[in-house]
């Protein structure tokens, strides 16, 4: 079994892309993943239906923090609708490596806080 | 001990093994293996009931394991309760104590359970409008019994702790323990999680004095399906049952209905017989290793691995517990700025098996503001190279994550 440590995930563990807070998101979301203890917290600006920009704040695994910043470069400029099908396939494309079960959480929490955000939170819509 | 590791088939399916999670789960000699086949293949009869041959020696058999049981933990036959494990054996004692539990009666616990030993708990005291209170750790991962005293009142009912933190590897001084909570209350129960003790270190339920005692058979070389609930006869003879069904009744009728005395009163059903006669060969293995030279042996592992870490990974690299002399195979560590899951999984994918997580202990790691844990157990088949192999193995994670 190759490792799950690709340079790829490496890469963006160690340097986070889009890393930190947006002072005048519209959209904000946080989750947890209670087996790993990672945490993500992410800020979200949409302008016309568009991911206009996207930060995140978060600790954990290596996985968890990778996946966060490879789906948040990758929906930059990106229908909202679009996103909002992601699935978890498209996450483990993504990251480029299979994951057991146990992991997977890790992988999925970016995911899930982004859904979150653009769901749950729509403080003043701009 | 290489000829005990000769024991272990699974070596001989795996020769690249390094097996470090023993706390999670000890491997199986073959004589336990054999044990848990002869059932099947020259007996496979059910216990109690049949008037045949093989039904009449599996009874005998699964008895005598009983008496086996017994003798290992200094108790007598019928103080000896076969459950699925640990966990199962605390949820019968704190189903069947349920009537015994009024609405400003108290249960101590401490910070330091597994969740075996923790909810089971918290439900009871939630179910009866009874309070929950919890003993803190010292640093080192033991309990005080000057601090435990201070939890304990007339309206403590229960006060349950485990011999052997399975996070921190630090005994508890168990006697001195039960001794100090009934100073505070002479009518209190004391119940120990003895599921990272037996088999690793000596036990004697009446020194202990303790009046319940848990364990799981797979944690002391035996097969997955068994534990054990010991129980003073005094106490454990005046408990209603468990579950209810074949085997613990004397007389069922629709106006009444008479339930055997214990210990058979608290087990419902056809039990995992194949795994008690491999509980049996795995109490035998111990006896045959002997328990101090066991205990020696993981301990004196633990102490070198954290030596051989300290000495290798400096500031960087963080152990709980004793340090100097370690007490059980247990050695529980975080390294600064990488996640035990990314620890336990490079050293998974080269056959490197160690836990990550909150190994079932969520109250202890939020008391050290910790989100997890990597943990490293040893036991009877680790040998010096394991060490080293762990050493090196946890180099390349800082290599892969540090540079
Ligand atoms: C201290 C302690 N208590 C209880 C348990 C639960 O054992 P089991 O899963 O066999 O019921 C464990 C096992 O991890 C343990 O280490």
């Amino acid at each position: 079994m190759p490792s799950l440590y690709q340079a790829i995930i490496l890469d963006h563990s160690k340097h986070p892309r889009n890393c930190g807070e947006l002072a005048h998101a519209n959209h904000h979301g946080e989750a947890k993943n209670p087996t790993c203890g990672d945490s993500l917290s992410m800020d979200v600006i949409t302008e016309n239906g568009l991911i206009a920009d996207i930060r995140f704040t978060g600790q954990g695994c290596a996985i968890s923090q990778a996946s966060a910043s490879l789906l948040t470069e990758s929906v930059k400029d990106k229908p909202i609708e679009t996103v909002l099908t992601l699935t978890p396939d498209d996450i483990l494309a993504l990251l480029g490596v299979e994951l057991s079960p146990n992991r997977l959480k890790c992988a999925l929490l970016s995911l899930e806080t982004l859904k979150l955000a653009l769901t749950k939170n729509d403080k003043n819509l701009s | 001990m290489q000829t005990i590791k000769n024991q272990f088939p699974i070596f001989d399916a795996r020769p690249g093994l390094v097996y470090l999670d023993s706390a999670a789960t000890a491997l199986t000699p073959i004589s336990v293996i054999d044990a848990v086949s002869s059932y099947y293949g020259t007996l496979s009869a059910n216990v109690g009931r049949g008037l045949y041959a093989t039904a009449e020696e599996t009874t005998a058999q699964f008895e005598a394991v009983r008496e086996k049981t017994a003798r290992f933990l200094g108790a007598k036959r019928d103080e000896i309760v076969f459950t699925r494990n640990t966990t199962e054996a605390i949820n019968l004692l704190a189903y069947v104590l349920e009537d015994q539990i009024e609405p400003g009666d108290n249960i101590v616990v401490t910070a330091l359970e597994h969740h075996s030993n923790f909810l089971p708990w918290k439900r009871l005291a939630e179910k009866r409008g009874a309070e929950l209170r919890i003993v803190p750790f010292e640093t080192d991962g033991s309990i005080k019994g000057e601090i435990a005293q201070e939890y304990i009142d007339s309206k403590t009912k229960v006060f349950a702790f485990s011999a052997i933190s399975n996070v921190f590897g630090t005994p508890n001084p168990v006697a001195e323990l039960v001794r100090m909570a009934k100073e505070m209350n002479p009518d209190i129960m004391t119940v120990v999680d003895a599921a990272q003790a037996a088999g690793h270190s000596h036990i004697d339920v009446r020194t202990l004095n303790c009046d319940f005692l848990a364990f799981s058979g797979h944690k002391c070389f035996g097969p997955t399906g068994v534990g054990v609930l010991y129980g003073k006869e005094a106490i454990l003879s005046t408990l209603p049952p468990y579950q209810v069904g074949g085997g613990m009744v004397q007389d069922a009728r629709a106006e009444e209905t008479a339930y055997k005395d214990s210990p058979h009163r608290f087990e419902a059903g056809t039990p995992d017989i194949a795994s008690v006669f491999g509980l049996g060969a795995a109490l035998d293995f111990v006896e045959e290793v002997g328990i101090d030279a066991i205990h020696d042996y993981e301990s004196g592992r633990a102490t070198q691995a954290v030596s051989k870490l300290e000495k290798t990974f400096g500031d960087s690299i963080h152990i709980l517990g004793l340090n100097d002399r370690r007490e059980s195979g247990i050695v529980s560590f975080t390294l600064d700025g990488i996640h035990p899951h990314d620890i336990a999984q490079v050293l998974g994918e080269h056959d490197i098996c160690i836990r990550a997580g909150e190994h079932c202990a969520a109250p202890l790691h939020r008391v050290l503001s910790l989100p997890a844990t990597a943990r490293a157990s040893f036991s009877v088949y680790n040998t010096k190279t394991d060490i080293d192999t762990l050493v090196e193995g946890l180099k390349n994670v800082v290599k892969l994550f540090k540079s």
